[in-house]
């Protein structure tokens, strides 16, 4: 059951619930999209100490 | 008393109070100028990775306007132009305008540095260290030169945008950072000629206040002349082109007439005239920058069809 009366204080609040909300759905959708262009592109994704010392050399020289 | 009743009293603060701590009017700007500075660079960027790139740069700039609101409360209170601000106005704490400004510093530096390269986001974090600690927290309220320190702040975006596409600096990224860089002092010293009060009251040391109104049109104008040989030389490198030179040459020739002019009035025909000419000055100052870094773009486009300097 919702509440009798609805103070401005409810509205502010489901407003700025709401703008959270929709914000970290945003950053969700910027990091799967990013994902997605680095994975199509073929970008070296690993973390740096998964490659193998020889490559880190030639990766330190380029 | 609780906290949450003084809360309460106050106005409990909406999005919109969060959102203004990242004083969305200066980060139009950054956004315009990192996206000029991105699509100019020769290297060319995924449009995906463009916007992200813009975006967290956006960020970044917002996260210190909070640190900035989170610092300079008590200057804010004082001033009229900012006294409607979340902070003062008490629908944001001190502590959380802080805590937003940390968290989304952080996080924009690392998105850039994920999105683009480590280069841009470390130019992000210098500058928004710069700004916080060295403009705000160091220099604004000690020196008549803050003005001049902190325009160095506003002028890393483009910078920030070159480095995201080409993971370095360029000559170009340097004359687009001293463009703004030198458009600062005229611009900002123009609106103090007609703003003074608000910084007299919160006792800001503004040129006008600490070295008089006399030195301060000398200063308009000695800037004005530095910066016209910048923007009107950035035509002859690899960003500029004959529309930026055409461009270019005419703000530049209505801007030094405008700091001459602003050089030669005294204060009486000044207050007479109700700062007409001071009051025009600032507002061509806004059309003067952004003439400039549309004029690039432009010359951008142009060249991406083929049509540069022949």
């Amino acid at each position: 059951m919702g509440l009798a009366h609805e103070h401005d204080m409810h509205k502010r609040r489901f407003g700025r619930n709401l703008g959270v909300g929709l914000t970290l759905a945003a950053f969700v959708g910027i990091v799967f999209g990013m994902t997605v262009v680095k994975v199509k592109r073929g970008d070296e994704m690993r973390s740096y100490e998964k490659i193998s010392p020889a490559e880190q050399g030639r990766r330190i020289v380029q | 008393m609780s906290d949450t009743s003084i809360r309460i009293d106050a106005g409990e603060a909406g999005f919109g109070d969060y959102f203004a701590l990242l004083k969305p009017r200066v980060m139009s700007l950054v956004v315009f100028t990192a996206l000029v500075g991105l699509v100019v660079a020769p290297v060319p960027v995924h449009p995906f990775i463009a916007f992200v790139s813009v975006l967290f740069i956006a960020v970044g700039g917002g996260a210190s306007g909070a640190l900035n609101m989170w610092y300079d409360a008590d200057i804010d209170a004082r001033m009229k132009r900012t006294r409607g601000r979340p902070v003062p106005s008490g629908r944001v704490t001190r502590e959380e305008a802080f805590a937003i400004g940390i968290a989304l510093s952080a996080m924009a530096v690392i998105m850039l540095g994920l999105a683009a390269n480590f280069v841009a986001a470390g130019l992000l974090a210098f500058t928004i260290f710069f700004y916080v600690v060295i403009y705000t927290m160091w220099l604004k309220r000690w020196t008549p030169q803050n003005i001049v320190i902190g325009g160095a702040a506003g002028a890393f975006p483009p910078m920030i945008g070159w480095a995201a596409a080409t993971g370095g600096i360029g000559l170009e990224s340097v004359l687009m950072f001293l463009i703004i860089f030198m458009w600062t002092p005229p611009h900002f010293w123009a609106l103090c000629l007609f703003m003074n009060d608000d910084y007299t009251r919160a006792g800001v040391p503004m040129l006008t206040v600490t070295h008089g109104r006399r030195t301060t049109r000398a200063h308009i104008l000695v800037y004005a002349l530095l910066l016209a040989p910048v923007a009107v030389g950035t035509a002859f490198t690899g960003i500029g082109g004959p529309l930026y030179l055409t461009v270019s040459l005419a703000l530049n020739v209505i801007f030094v007439s405008g700091a001459l002019k602003l050089w030669k009035r005294d204060e009486k025909a000044a207050r007479a005239d109700g700062y007409r000419a001071e009051r025009r000055f600032f507002a061509f100052s806004l059309i003067y920058l952004f003439g400039h870094f549309l004029a690039l773009l432009v010359e951008a486009a142009l060249r991406h069809a083929g049509w540069g300097w022949i």
